[in-house]
């Protein structure tokens, strides 16, 4: 029956699709969580007032920051491809998608790392101070862990606006549900590829999404 | 001891100069509960800060122990606050952690092993009596119970001074009791020095032995706590003093004049230690004089209670001015009525 709604549709090129996406998607969310996390921390931490205040440092991570989230993403893929094939060695195939991925979104997931930092209560913070806290301590065990449900929702949020870029990747090339979508689907005009494809993707924002917020809830103790 | 001597802070909003504690002088001594009194804007957050410098002073020099906390570096005073407990008035407890791991926090950050850790966690949460309470999230507790965990918390690493920062502020009066009687058992028991800021004269009256009342940043008024209530000098102290008393000084005798022999009004008052005894039923059974109790209020604080009545004495005149030698004789002050002819 499939076959006969679907005729253009290769189950086996569909496996393969979902497979990268799902791979491009993975290891892009480990990526930008930890690199946004990062570049979150050292917003906050830098800011006037904060806990490492240094005006020149917040200058370079919140342009770096401006800048890489103004640019849009199809348009980042081509001009990181030098980039990507000094650290990749390739210019095509899922993996050379990855550092424009991460690069693509830690910036945007960092801004929701400084915002969720800042919703920690400051009294706590300043506890921390007061029984004798290094700021590394206060960072990995107050900073942390308390804003731990906000950025597991923020890196929800960016995991699915992730396999969107995936998919726009995969038009210049990387492979996964969007290339099997554009050149399979579009460029043949077999458009039941385009529908399969569509909805497949739309199963993965869900399975994120879902992950994310049973995540996010069982973080949350307050 | 704590010596503080001429610590100013000043705050820059906007090019002005704020002076949030101006030029204040204590010493506090081992064992001590030592209150600071204040209304809102008093400059007494801020002092309180200054001693952990949670606050960095502008001027001054505060000594804990021998220790002149503005001269230590980083390390220095990460330890120096390992020493230095600290209760908040929103308990500032991280929602994150279960009880048992919120008191374990300082003790992580003194680098206590483990085993050792849970042992001592389990000390302290007998000690605040939060037992059955470890591992439940602070949004499971009231709101005792979570200054109860900031208290434990505070104590974890055998501070030598407890400081309170407006620590029963946030609760009703029942729980504020409770977590009173909890600070004075833990002074008494560890013989803790503990410094708290308060805008209440209920906390003062209830455990402290000495107090400083602050206004505009300056300590304006400073001595043991009976002294300051019997005779409050600022007009601050005097409105402190009135939260508890009301106001004794001058109208209670208007209201009372007109229906009675105005020679025969007099005003005792209790100051301090004697007062438990029963002088009154003591002067009624020696002398042939009547006493009509017609005014007054007695306070636990404590050095003992404290307070004023306003009696009416009938009988002979002479068993009267005997009994008014007897009272006088005891730590019972007796003051004449003002308006007598």
């Amino acid at each position: 029956m499939l076959h006969n709604l679907f005729p253009n549709v290769q189950v086996a090129d569909l496996v393969e699709a979902t497979k990268e996406t799902i791979y491009m998607t993975g290891i892009s969310v480990i990526g930008t969580f930890i690199f946004g996390i990062v570049l979150g921390l050292l917003l906050f931490v830098t800011a006037k007032g904060g806990l490492w205040e240094n005006r020149a440092i917040y200058v370079v991570v919140a342009s770096f920051v401006n800048v890489f989230r103004a640019i849009p993403f199809i348009i980042l893929i081509l001009l990181l491809s030098p980039f990507t094939d000094f650290i990749v060695g390739t210019v095509r195939g899922p993996n050379a998608a990855l550092p424009a991925l991460i690069i693509g979104a830690s910036p945007f997931y960092g801004r929701m790392v400084e915002i969720a930092l800042k919703e920690v209560d400051k009294g706590v913070i300043e506890a921390a101070k007061g029984m004798g806290a290094k700021t590394s301590t206060i960072i990995f065990k107050v900073l942390l862990p308390e804003s731990m449900p906000a950025l597991i929702s923020g890196i929800t949020v960016t995991a699915i606006a992730l396999v969107g870029y995936t998919a726009m990747a995969g038009v210049i090339g990387a492979g996964g549900l969007g290339d099997l979508a554009y050149l399979k689907g579009f460029q043949r005009w077999d458009f039941d590829v385009v529908l399969v494809s569509t909805v497949l993707v739309v199963l993965i924002v869900f399975l994120f999404q879902m992950i994310g917020d049973i995540t996010s809830k069982k973080l949350d103790k307050r | 001891m704590i010596s503080i001597q001429n610590v100013s802070k000043v705050f820059n909003l906007k090019g002005k100069d704020i002076r949030a504690v101006d030029q204040v002088s204590l010493t506090i001594n081992k064992g001590d509960i030592y209150g600071v009194i204040g209304y809102s804007g008093a400059g007494k957050s801020t002092f309180i800060r200054l001693l952990n410098r949670l606050e960095d002073a502008t001027s001054g020099e505060i000594k804990i122990d021998g220790k002149d906390i503005n001269q230590l570096k980083a390390k220095g005073l990460r330890q120096a606050r390992q020493q230095i407990g600290m209760v908040y008035q929103h308990f500032n407890v991280l929602w994150s952690r279960t009880v048992a791991d919120n008191i374990a926090f300082p003790l992580e950050i003194a680098r206590i092993p483990k085993h050792k850790r849970q042992q001592r966690v389990k000390e302290l949460i007998e000690l605040v009596g939060l037992i059955g309470k470890e591992d439940a999230y602070p949004s499971q507790l009231s709101g005792g119970q979570k200054q109860r965990v900031g208290i434990a918390r505070a104590l974890a690493n055998n501070p030598n001074v407890l400081l309170c920062d407006e620590a029963t502020s946030a609760l009703d009066p029942e729980t504020t009791d409770s977590i009173l009687q909890l600070l004075r058992d833990i002074n008494k028991q560890l013989g803790l020095t503990i410094i708290l800021i308060t805008h209440e004269m209920h906390v003062i009256r209830k455990i402290c032995n000495r107090v400083a009342v602050m206004e505009a940043g300056r300590v304006v008024e400073e001595g043991e706590v009976l002294d300051v209530f019997r005779n409050p000098k600022q007009r601050v102290t005097k409105r402190f003093v009135q939260q508890i008393m009301g106001n004794q000084q001058d109208e209670s005798w208007q209201s009372i004049v007109g229906e009675y022999e105005t020679d025969q009004l007099y005003k005792l008052h209790f100051i301090g230690e004697k007062t438990s005894q029963a002088v009154i039923s003591e002067v009624a059974k020696r002398y042939p004089i009547d006493i009509n109790i017609l005014q007054g209020q007695i306070t636990q604080t404590q050095k003992g209670p404290y307070g004023a009545l306003i009696v009416y004495l009938t009988g002979e005149k002479e068993a009267i001015a005997a009994a008014i030698q007897y009272l006088q004789s005891t730590s019972v002050e007796v003051e004449v009525n003002p308006n007598a002819s």
